[in-house]
């Protein structure tokens, strides 16, 4: 049980950085638009996705419809459905720890998870659990400490909400250095101007989804061409 | 929204995010992905990525003074350190700095 716990905090040690960072920078944002404080860590232990979570402030904002949540969620996140895929071997067994490595999956355990190599003498279960497990306390202390230090500290957070902005243009950009296919950014950039343009602001997300799906499926040969 | 619709919307995302981690565990457990579906994975979340970029923009306006002359200085800023540095954390941190400055003293 201590080896397989060593082996997962020495494995997580560049996950903690990160996330201790963006939890910080959640939580700060989150009050220092007035919401209360604990309603960050909160999000954290039930959410736990570090661009949805994000990207809920401004449906909170918005007052955003619950189906219009619930749709716009399914998109952000739909990336996700397609972890388990590698992941299927790899969770047999895994028992009693299955739904809860299931439900912490996030894009760096992910990566974590498949790219590691198997140690025959650790009990493999055990380990995956410590690994999910120590990555989630990292995003919800860095979380807490930034809703609290927030909360007690006052300085001028204007523009603080820009940090989302960067937080996509950053995944934007290594999207890119995978594909090299410039036409799917594209088709989110003109289908999400097309809706700022036409659609009110709180249906703009739904708008966007729907219009580049429908233009992605259309433009389908183009885009597979460009390869 | 007021803490009890913001607790609905918090349900609601935990169990709209725990279903996508969750729905290849039910559906695929052994046949292969329908090709429209491998074609969507591969793509959209390029699409997503872009479309959220914009998103967090809705609210500036870009048709009167400084025309979004501070979001459009940003991205650059925080794209070109991005491409040089390639630490997401240092590009997302100095990109907000850089940012705040423009948004705070000028």
């Amino acid at each position: 049980m201590q080896k397989e716990f060593k082996k997962a905090f020495e494995v997580s040690i560049p996950v903690m950085m990160g996330y201790l960072v963006l939890g910080f920078a959640f939580g700060l944002l989150l009050v220092s638009m007035s919401y209360d404080w604990y309603l960050a860590p909160l999000m954290s232990v039930f959410i736990y996705a570090g661009a949805l979570q994000f990207v809920a402030i401004g449906f909170f904002n918005a007052k955003m419809g619950f189906i219009d949540i619930a749709i716009a969620s399914l998109f952000i996140n739909i990336r996700q459905s397609f972890y388990g895929l590698s992941l299927l071997k790899r969770f047999k067994d895994t028992k009693p720890f299955k739904n809860y490595l299931i439900f912490a999956l996030t894009d760096e355990t992910y990566g974590l998870l498949t790219s590691i190599k198997e140690d025959k003498t650790l009990s493999k279960k055990h380990f995956y659990f410590y690994l999910a497990a120590l990555n989630q306390s990292y995003w919800i202390f860095g979380t807490l400490l930034g809703s609290i230090i927030g909360l007690n500290i006052h300085f001028n957070t204007a523009g603080l909400e820009f940090s989302l902005t960067a937080l996509f243009v950053v995944l934007c950009l290594e999207q890119y250095k995978n594909l090299r296919n410039i036409y799917p950014f594209l088709i989110g950039g003109s289908s999400a101007l097309f809706s700022l343009c036409f659609v009110s602001s709180d249906k703009m997300l739904i708008a966007s989804i729907v219009i580049s799906i429908i233009s992605l499926l259309v433009l389908k040969s183009r885009v597979i061409n460009e390869q | 929204m007021n803490n009890n619709e913001i607790y609905i919307a918090i349900v609601i995302m935990a169990l709209v995010n725990y279903a996508t981690r969750l729905f290849p565990f039910l559906f695929f457990r052994k046949k292969e992905l329908p090709a429209f579906l491998v074609y969507i994975e591969k793509y959209f979340p390029a699409v997503i990525m872009t479309i959220l970029v914009l998103y967090t923009l809705k609210d500036i306006s870009f048709v009167t003074v400084p025309y979004g002359f501070k979001e459009i200085s940003g991205i650059i800023f925080t794209g070109l350190l991005h491409i040089f540095l390639r630490n997401y954390l240092v590009s997302i941190f100095l990109g907000t700095l850089f940012y705040m400055i423009l948004i705070q003293y000028f």
